[in-house]
């Protein structure tokens, strides 16, 4: 099986590999070519127990242009409703001839424990797994940071990366922190004291209180989405104040270095961690992270799927 | 391992296959070199000088075909190198692919399957270093090095200046 459940999963030789094979597939389907015939006969399952619009879609058109045939599978008007576990879904699916799952599930870990229950052989990619990890975001927030800050660069020295919002709950912070760390960027994490987790010393990066402190020193400025469901966990106030200490508003963005982009993993709350004129700015690569999330996730479907078949390898 | 060619003789039958190529297309008109990765690329490139330095230069690039492997299944994945298309693209042009060894005739299919994503040229043709037999497929080269009657249980090991650091075509058993 060749997996990818956590950013730990990768050498940082595999990553830069990953990257490569992105660029190469991008400038490939940037021409003519809008669909290879790669994947042909293989087929990927998106197995969502959590809501998703970007990321599942994502994993179909990448599976799609490499020619995978895609079922998808959404808990909601499912048989989970009717209590049907994730190991009984799986290996319904898996007996309908999947090659891969794509998992998107609430609950940490649960990526990982699909991959040890020895329940199914098809390869497992993690799509966000509870407050845990979320790779995949990981490596496209990489190849994006990457074409802008360090074309062809296999370490990221120097590059001075915010990563600001939720940090304790966010699967996207804690993938990025891995990976910016694993390329050596110059990672700090920034949120209110409630929101940073706790035992931060040990994850190697800078935190930091205060947006305002260093922010004309960042060349990329990562915005995290403010879970809703959050605000009536007093974690902070209100969404106003909120936005004042911790949204990416003009002023802020003003501030900013011309050079530095401006991410962010979607959905966004306007107006709440960042406002509508940062959103829209020049400066903004959020939609080129979409369109790079597409050719990302082909490369790691690629690395997964391009090679001996999982009846060939011995399993089913 | 034995050596078949060595530098002397490997530029000579590029030259000869140079010298072919301008008889046949009576002149270089709309003739583009495409390399095949990795060695492919290299052959083309000298090729394209030689070209040049006969009758005319020639436009030349290079045609990655990992994606159109029909062996994805059974080996490991590959690393992706760059397709780089000549400046005037191949569009009714007359392209003579390059690769190193003709070998099951596998590797031309992908690329003929990776060159017709690209567009539609007047026509393709083959030029390889060494055909060394074994065809899979219904493919023959039209500018061939040096045929080399091989045994299956034997490796062609062609090894370039620019990457090898040595111009040289060895046969050697193939390793257990």
């Amino acid at each position: 099986m060749k997996n990818l459940l956590s950013i730990n999963d990768l050498s940082h030789d595999e990553a830069i590999s990953i990257l490569d094979t992105a660029a190469e597939l991008q400038k490939l389907t940037a021409g003519t070519v809008k669909k290879l015939p790669t994947l042909r006969g293989r087929t990927v399952a998106n197995l969502f127990f959590e809501d998703s619009t970007r990321t599942r879609l994502s994993f179909e058109a990448a599976a799609k242009r490499l020619s995978a045939d895609v079922i998808n599978f959404s808990a909601k008007g499912s048989s989970v409703s009717k209590g049907e576990s994730l190991k009984d879904t799986a290996q319904t699916l898996e007996a309908m001839g999947v090659d891969l799952f794509v998992l998107r599930h609430p609950a940490s870990g649960a990526a990982t424990s699909l991959a040890e229950s020895g329940w199914v052989h098809a390869h497992i990619i993690n799509a966000g797994d509870g407050t845990h990890e979320h790779p995949t975001q990981a490596l496209l927030d990489s190849f994006t940071i990457r074409k802008h800050h360090g074309i062809g660069r296999n370490d990221f020295s120097g590059v001075k990366v915010a990563i600001v919002g939720d940090i304790a709950h966010s699967r996207v912070a804690r993938s990025n922190v891995l990976l910016l760390k694993k390329l050596g960027a110059d990672v700090t994490v920034i949120a209110p004291p409630t929101l940073i987790p706790h035992g931060i010393e040990s994850w190697g990066v800078q935190h930091s209180y205060d947006f305002d402190e260093d922010l004309a020193s960042f060349d990329v400025v990562m915005m995290l989405r403010v879970q809703l469901e959050r605000m009536n966990d007093a974690y902070f106030p209100n969404g106003r104040e909120y936005a004042r200490g911790y949204g990416l508003d003009e002023s802020r963005l003003h501030r900013l270095k011309k050079s530095a982009i401006v991410m962010h993993p979607g959905p966004m709350n306007r107006g709440l961690e960042i406002s509508s004129a940062s959103a829209d700015s020049a400066q903004s690569v959020i939609l080129e992270q979409v369109a790079n999330g597409v050719i990302v996730r082909m490369a790691v479907l690629y690395r997964s799927l391009g090679g001996p078949d999982i009846a060939s390898a011995g399993g089913l | 391992m034995s050596l078949i060619l060595d530098g002397t003789e490997i530029s000579r039958a590029l030259k000869r296959i140079a010298h072919e190529i301008v008889e046949h297309h009576h002149g270089l008109n709309s003739v583009v070199l495409m390399g095949i990765p990795t060695r492919g690329k290299y052959l083309a490139e000298r090729l394209a000088a030689m070209l040049a330095s006969i009758e005319a230069p020639v436009e030349h690039g290079t045609l990655d075909i990992t994606m159109h492997r029909d062996d994805i299944r059974l080996r490991p994945p590959r690393a992706l190198v760059p397709t780089l298309l000549p400046v005037g693209g191949i569009e009714g042009k007359s392209v003579i692919l390059v690769d190193d060894v003709l070998f099951s005739g596998r590797t031309i299919r992908a690329a003929l399957d990776a060159l017709g994503e690209l567009g539609r040229p007047a026509s393709v043709q083959l030029a390889v270093l060494v055909d060394r037999g074994h065809r899979e497929l219904p493919i023959r080269a039209d500018y061939v090095g040096k045929n080399i009657p091989t045994s299956l249980k034997e490796s062609v090991k062609v090894s370039l200046i620019e990457i090898d650091g040595i111009d040289s075509v060895e046969i050697a058993p193939v390793s257990p």
